[in-house]
């Protein structure tokens, strides 16, 4: 095994859960997920980081797994969408996109509802046009982004219209 | 809970149906537990990984996997020659071709476009399978691209050797008096060549399968994200040498389709065959983004030309005489159906009664066409549009006045056109009208008088289309005379199980569209309890004997083909359940009604506190049986119902019939400003009318309609399957391909109409693929904008850098594409 499949041992914190995990240094962040850790609400849609599929948070900040090595992620905490569910009770995101029917096929939905709760930290009542930026690293090819914009604006607190 | 009389029979809204209810698919959905492919491994499964063509078109010399063989992982590795020796190559649905094209799962011998597979490697990971296949080394000898549509036809580099030309299909339309018609015209406009270009609807998922071939049972089950398994399985059936029945074809999520995903059968086979040849262990393939949009299936790209358009001095168009030429690509496949599918739609929303087009298609060394969102009529109802819009700035008459001459009349529905098509219902002018307020159409016409003062390029454009939905199999016989198929089904049960609980099995393979929550609607309105107390499998699963020869998404058609057997099947199995409360109760048929009560769902004695639940109903048949009395023998609780659309089988000949049971009808205006420093058009305002008929559920409808807005106003202004003179796809990655964004849609102002479907129980109509309203819509604004600058718009496509070469065109005084002939 060449020195660059040599494999190293990273520590995370997942959804609040601490994982120590030893990988291959080419392990990209979305790989570790979704097959070391079977957590497959996060997808994959593209391969140059345009869609935004692969979204989670890394230490507060939405980033796309795709484009992170898992080792870069070690020390980090990391919310995917299956963290975002407290106590049985969906997080205001999740539940804002259902009620405004913000997806169809729902493959891009757990990498916009991550984005969407990155914006919402960062700012609380997002204008239209914060709204359009702070998805535009996401891509949705069945809603056309109308509801998307309604259940944004409902997660803040607005009536989604 | 209810003590509303019973629901059965009924048609159009209830309590239920017509509802904007949540969907049920999103609880599962938001959580991050859709059930994709990709999210199963199953036991001892592997990784298939292909090596593709660099080369569109090029003679494979030399093929060398024996390192890939020896890398670690690797668990067999498959050429296309030896694929080849263990499949009969694919069907074939167009005449004449029999061994002329062989479409293999892998290239054999040539290559025919830019990622066709060569090597498939499978190992234990994909990693290693990645690893392995930048191993394999294949020589090629390359050969002359045949890249244009439009010279393909005379070119003398042949893809396919035997079939002596690049022709794929050829043959002429023709309907009425064309040569009278042109002979009286007022005035005939020639349009030398307009151009729909190539693009996809790119589902966010890409194509996944993964295959298990068990050898002990010799069955082939495949979960996998192919959205039309009834088609999937005849070409894999003969293709593998296996019945039918042995093929278990199985889907639970599908992170989008549109079509594209209809042809994923090829790999489907590659990954079945390396699962034999590892004794059975699971072959998994995902599919990268750049292999889909290299090599999975793009929307038929098509050339008009020649076209001459007669209209009376009324500006009212009455007859068309033009010449197609179809690209599909470097394999058929789904082709040629597309070379009939138009004629759909043949006089889109007009009246005109008489139209002669030579159509052909052509393959090319592009990625194979697959029926991408709107298939076929979206092209032919573009190139209607682009007619239409044309000659009204050609004779100076404004662009809704030119509509309203030619939209065929509210009160001439259902319509017969010229190639025996009946559209259902419509009512174009009350969409135009909407459309127009919700726009502000009087105000930005004030605007615009302002913006030309000032020297800028505002154009307000109008998109009329169609969404014909439920096909026709019989179609297939005006392409292929032999072809085995006609007419349109679907199956459904509806059963009530051991406990009394009401289960739904859908013939359909949902990708997104919420079949769930809305056959949930359907089964509720007639049993008359909540949607909640009603479950619904999720996906498709041919083993629950839910399928017919038609099984599949696609055609704009559950509304009507899917609600129609899931409600068959409630009736059936509401007759049966009155049956046995009438038993039980002691009470007639006709005392009895259905409703929730305490104890769940139930059919009461009216009038009475006398009552049975569904649990115990279902006891009397399942487990308590033999209190019930001989007469009730036949009931089982387990209701099939398959709905068979009311079709009879085209004439061949004079290729007349009706090819399609609904029209759904969409409206849009656009407002665009083109920058005069930039060229970059910009959408200042945007007015989407739809008309489905009855809406079983306006929230989901509405969904719908959005996504078919996005992916037109994508195709028109970002969205390019663009080749290179060398066969190299330029827009091979999302990043160059670039969908539609957040960024880039604008806030829709949208409206409806419903004008119910005489020809469906319900009064719906499908309504899933938008007809590409947006792609008339942008072009008819831009034409609007720009035609003082001399543009002629000719193509469907619109970027910035494309403006600009328009308009420089035509500021240098080049042939603008279009003459007026006026006579007397």
């Amino acid at each position: 095994m060449s020195a660059a499949n040599k494999r190293v041992r990273i520590r995370l914190t997942i959804n609040g859960a601490s994982r120590e995990l030893e990988i291959e240094p080419r392990r990209l962040l979305v790989e570790l997920l979704r097959e070391d850790l079977d957590l497959t609400g996060t997808h994959i849609g593209c391969d140059t980081t345009y869609c935004g599929a692969c979204t989670v948070l890394l230490n507060g900040r939405n980033v796309k797994s795709c484009t992170v090595f898992a080792v870069q992620a070690d020390g980090g905490e990391i919310t995917t969408v299956e963290g975002l569910e407290k106590d049985g009770k969906l997080d205001a995101v999740q539940e804002a996109f259902a009620e405004c029917h913000g997806l169809q096929c729902g493959y891009c939905t757990p990498g916009f509802l991550m984005s969407t709760r990155a914006l919402l930290s960062r700012v609380a009542h997002p204008t239209d046009a914060q709204i359009r930026k702070g998805i535009a690293g996401n891509t949705c090819r069945c809603t056309g982004y109308q509801n998307i914009f309604k259940a944004v604006r409902a997660a803040a607190g607005g009536a989604g219209k | 809970m209810s003590t509303q009389p019973p629901s059965s029979g009924t048609t159009g809204k209830g309590r239920w149906v017509g509802q904007p209810l949540r969907r049920r698919e999103e609880s599962r959905l938001v959580r991050g537990h859709g059930l994709f492919v990709d999210d199963y491994k199953l036991a001892g499964m592997v990784h298939l990984q292909f090596v593709r063509s660099p080369y569109a078109h090029a003679r494979i010399t030399h093929v060398d996997t024996s390192a890939a063989a020896a890398s670690p992982g690797v668990l067999c590795v498959l050429t296309g020659e030896q694929v080849a020796a263990r499949v009969n190559p694919f069907i074939e649905i167009g005449p004449g071709c029999d061994g002329k094209i062989v479409d293999l799962p892998m290239a054999v011998g040539k290559v025919r476009y830019q990622g066709e597979p060569v090597v498939a490697i499978v190992a234990e990971t994909a990693a290693d399978a990645a690893d392995a296949a930048d191993l394999v080394e294949v020589d090629y000898e390359p050969l002359e691209p045949v890249i244009d549509g439009e010279a393909a036809a005379t070119s003398k580099s042949l893809l396919h050797e035997p079939l002596g030309s690049n022709v794929n299909w050829h043959s002429q339309f023709e309907y009425g008096e064309v040569d009278a018609a042109f002979r009286d015209a007022a005035y005939v406009v020639h349009i030398p060549r307009l151009h729909f270009h190539r693009f996809s609807s790119t589902p966010l998922e890409t194509n996944v399968v993964i295959a298990t071939w068990n050898l002990k049972e010799d069955t082939i089950h495949f979960l996998s994200t192919n959205s039309f398994p009834a088609f999937a399985v005849q070409f894999l059936s003969p293709a593998l040498g296996v019945r039918i029945d042995q093929l278990h074809m199985e889907s639970w999520d599908i992170g989008g389709g549109f079509g594209i995903k209809i042809t994923s059968y090829p790999q489907m086979a590659v990954c079945a065959l390396a699962s034999k040849q590892l004794g059975g262990r699971p072959v998994k393939w995902v599919e990268t983004r750049t292999e889909h949009m290299l090599a999975s299936a793009h929307g038929n790209e098509r050339t008009f030309l020649d076209t001459r358009v007669a209209l009376d001095k009324n500006g009212v168009i009455t007859a068309i005489d033009s010449r197609h030429i179809d690209d599909c690509g470097a394999y058929p496949r789904y082709e040629p159906l597309g070379c009939i599918i138009w004629a759909q739609v043949l006089p889109a929303c007009y009246r005109f009664r008489n139209f002669r087009v030579d159509f052909s298609q052509v393959v090319t060394n592009k990625c194979p066409v697959g029926p991408n969102r709107g298939y076929s009529r979206m092209q032919h109802l573009w190139f209607i549009e682009r007619c239409l819009d044309i000659c009204g700035h050609e004779l100076g008459i404004p662009t809704d006045e030119m509509r309203l001459r030619n939209y065929i009349r509210p009160d001439e529905f259902p319509y017969t056109t010229p190639n025996g098509c009946v559209y259902d219902s419509g009512n174009y002018p009350k969409m135009l009208e909407l459309a127009k307020r919700l726009v502000n159409w009087d105000e930005w016409k004030k605007n615009q008088q302002i913006a030309r003062a000032e020297g800028r390029w505002l154009g307000i454009g109008i998109g009329t289309t169609l969404d014909s939905g439920t096909n026709n199999f019989g179609q297939a016989r005006i392409v292929n005379a032999h072809a085995p198929y006609s007419g349109q089904s679907k199956a459904a049960i509806v059963k009530l199980d051991i406990y009394g609980e009401v289960v739904v099995f859908m013939g359909s393979v949902p990708q997104g569209q919420g079949h769930e929550t809305v056959a949930a609607q359907v089964v509720a309105e007639v049993l008359n309890i909540p949607p909640e107390m009603i479950a619904v499998k999720p996906g498709f699963d041919s083993l629950q004997n839910v399928y017919t020869g038609h099984t599949g998404t696609y055609a704009s058609q559950f509304a009507v083909t899917g609600l129609s057997a899931i409600h068959g099947a409630a009736e059936k199995l509401r007759a049966e359940l009155e049956r046995l409360a009438a038993f039980a109760l002691k009470a007639e048929r006709a005392q009895l009604e259905f409703g929730a009560g305490k104890m769940g769902p139930e059919v009461r004695v009216r009038g009475t506190e006398k009552s049975i639940n569904y649990w115990a109903l279902a006891n009397l048949v399942n487990v308590n049986n033999a209190e019930l009395p001989q007469s009730m023998e036949d009931i089982t609780l387990n209701c099939r119902y398959l709905y068979k659309a009311p079709f009879t089988v085209p004439d061949v000949e004079k290729k007349y019939g009706n090819l399609t049971l609904t029209y759904a009808s969409q409206l849009h205006i656009a407002v665009i400003e083109v920058d005069r420093e930039t060229f970059q058009p910009k959408i200042l305002a945007y007015a989407a009318v739809d008309d489905c008929g009855t809406q079983i559920n306006p929230r989901i409808v509405a969904g719908q309609m959005h996504g078919a807005t996005a992916h037109g106003i994508g195709a028109a202004i970002m969205e390019t399957c663009e080749y290179s003179p060398e066969g190299n796809m330029l827009t091979a990655t999302f990043s160059d391909y670039t969908p539609i964004t957040a960024v880039n849609m604008p806030e829709l102002l949208c409206g409806d109409i419903e004008s119910p479907s005489p020809f469906s129980y319900n009064g719906a109509k499908g309504m899933g693929e938008g007809g590409a309203a947006p792609v008339h819509t942008v072009c008819a604004a831009l034409q609007d904008a720009l035609f003082s600058t001399g543009v002629l718009i000719r193509d469907s496509f619109h970027t910035g850098d494309r403006i600009f070469e328009a308009v420089r065109r035509a500021e240098s005084g080049a042939d603008r594409g279009v003459r007026v002939e006026r006579r007397g």
